[in-house]
């Protein structure tokens, strides 16, 4: 089943993967995936209902006219989940991954364990700008948007910035590791995240575990 | 319809609209039509309406001033998702709608920064930049300790999102001229309370309830994300045409507090900082005459 969101002038597309009770597993996509048709097996040990998360401008979430996107836009998305789940643990994949570390510090209450994976989207911009780009594009008529695939690769995302929200994690949640990395790829800044105290080294199985278990 | 009159200020010679990747755009331009164009940028939370006394200026100095209201702002469409880059991509839809030779880029604040950015991206569309009081600079971090300032960015990170929670039913508050006026006074608090009212006749439309600002309700003041000012400062040094900056020295919320200091080592080279002392970050309408002067001299 899919529920319909209202993020701003954005529908965003909520979709219900199992059923079930308890607290819901969210899963947030990576850069120009959608939320998979079926529970993909690696959660099938979650013990509560499964959720996934089209981002805007991603799978039959609506498209904006003229692009505008950046990461805490995606990570508002998530937030209009919790105001209709209440009490989550996500697991992102790339770009999913990086919103994740956002909402789980700023909604430190609601985020009851984030998993941060690889996934397409990882490293975004990197800690500082390149070279600007002005790139035009049509009006995008299917999703994934373009313009979210060029402005989601070039967000900057500096190391301490993304260490902000980890300690806006830690400090709030009340959780001894409210985060954890299972990413192998490293860029900067889920380098820095995966340095900090609070943040376990796992496998996805292990760190589901440990957060279905809270 | 209500239109106040501003001494000096004057409505523009024409208007038209621009599409860009389906966004709406509204289009401003004085002067002669046939005069060399120069492109015009106003700063955030304004509208090119805000440019009535200082775009005049320029027109009888002898240019075709082209401006635009930014995606959300003035006459402008509203959109879902605002940001640096979709800005930037907006003004070249209208620099595009001039022509594909280098023109003068001019802008404030928000705007100035936009297209020094633009400048960077693409140096073959301008012949010079001139940038009012819109020179980002480092600014000033409290010295707080590391739980305060945890305690500081959750407010801001819960206040944003429950903002965006409620963004699809805001609406912008009604009021009369006067109180719009004086609302707008707080992030313009040196403008003359008259220059303000008129502004509300232009930048605000009239319901059967009261007048409200037109710029999207989705749009809010500050916040937080990882940009930084010197990186915008390292984009200086690499500009590929004379810069003509100019600082107000009066510092003032809606400004960065650059100080020509701040600019050692950054200017490229054919450049010149003007720095005028006790005017705020709204140089182009405290000193309109003075800042138009500059610039004239510059472009000639």
């Amino acid at each position: 089943m899919t529920v319909r969101l209202l993020h701003n002038k954005i529908e965003l597309a909520l979709h219900e993967l199992r059923t079930g009770t308890g607290r819901p597993l969210l899963l947030l996509h990576g850069l120009g995936e959608a939320t998979p048709s079926t529970l993909p097996e690696r959660f099938e040990q979650w013990p509560g209902p499964v959720f996934g998360l089209d981002f805007t401008g991603h799978g039959e979430s609506d498209i904006p006219i003229g692009g505008g996107y950046y990461c805490e836009i995606l990570m508002a998305d998530v937030d209009a989940a919790i105001a209709h789940l209440g009490q989550v643990t996500v697991h992102g994949r790339g770009l999913g991954a990086y919103i994740a570390l956002l909402i789980a510090g700023a909604r430190p209450s609601e985020v009851r364990g984030a998993v941060l994976d690889d996934g397409p989207g990882l490293a975004g911009g990197g800690p500082e700008p390149g070279s600007p780009l002005v790139l035009t594009l049509p009006p995008a008529t299917r999703t994934p948007d373009p313009l979210a695939l060029v402005e989601l690769t070039r967000d900057v995302r500096p190391p301490d910035y993304a260490q902000s929200f980890v300690r806006q994690a830690t400090h709030l949640s009340g959780l001894d590791q409210p985060l954890t990395v299972t990413a192998r790829t490293r860029p900067a800044w889920l380098a820095a995240v995966a340095g900090e105290a609070g943040v376990a080294t796992a496998d996805v199985a292990t760190a589901l575990g440990w957060y279905a278990a809270l | 319809m209500v239109i106040l009159t501003y001494p000096g200020a004057r409505r523009p010679d024409r208007t038209r609209r621009v599409d860009t990747s389906g966004v709406d755009l509204a289009v401003y331009e004085w002067g002669d039509p046939d005069a060399p164009p120069l492109l015009l940028a106003h700063g955030g939370f304004d509208f090119a309406g805000t440019m009535d006394l200082f775009a005049p200026l320029l027109a009888d100095g002898g240019w075709r001033v082209v401006c635009w209201d930014h995606r959300g702002h003035g006459d402008s469409a509203h959109v879902a998702l605002y940001n640096w880059e979709a800005d930037i991509r907006d003004a070249v839809a209208v620099l595009d709608s001039i022509g594909p030779d280098p023109i003068p880029l001019v802008g404030h604040s928000k705007g100035g920064s936009l297209l020094m950015q633009l400048v960077n991206a693409l140096p073959h569309r301008a012949s010079v930049h001139v940038n009012l009081d819109g020179i980002p600079a480092k600014r000033n971090v409290p010295d707080v300790q590391d739980h305060a300032r945890t305690r500081l960015l959750a407010g801001e990170l819960a206040g944003w999102l429950d903002f965006r929670r409620a963004a699809a039913d805001n609406r912008r508050r009604p009021g009369t001229i006067d109180e719009l006026a004086s609302r707008r006074a707080r992030m313009n608090p040196r403008l003359d309370p008259d220059w303000l009212r008129y502004l509300v006749t232009i930048g605000a439309r009239e319901d059967d309830d009261g007048w409200r600002w037109k710029i999207d309700s989705a749009l809010r003041f500050g916040g937080f994300g990882p940009w930084r000012p010197e990186w915008q400062l390292a984009r200086l040094s690499n500009l590929g045409v004379p810069l003509l900056a100019v600082l107000g020295l009066e510092v003032e919320e809606m400004g960065w507090g650059t100080v020509p200091e701040d600019l050692d080592g950054w200017m490229p080279p054919d450049s010149r900082v003007e720095v005028l002392e006790g005017v705020g970050h709204f140089v182009h309408i405290e000193q309109p005459r003075v800042v138009a002067d500059l610039v004239l001299e510059f472009l000639a």
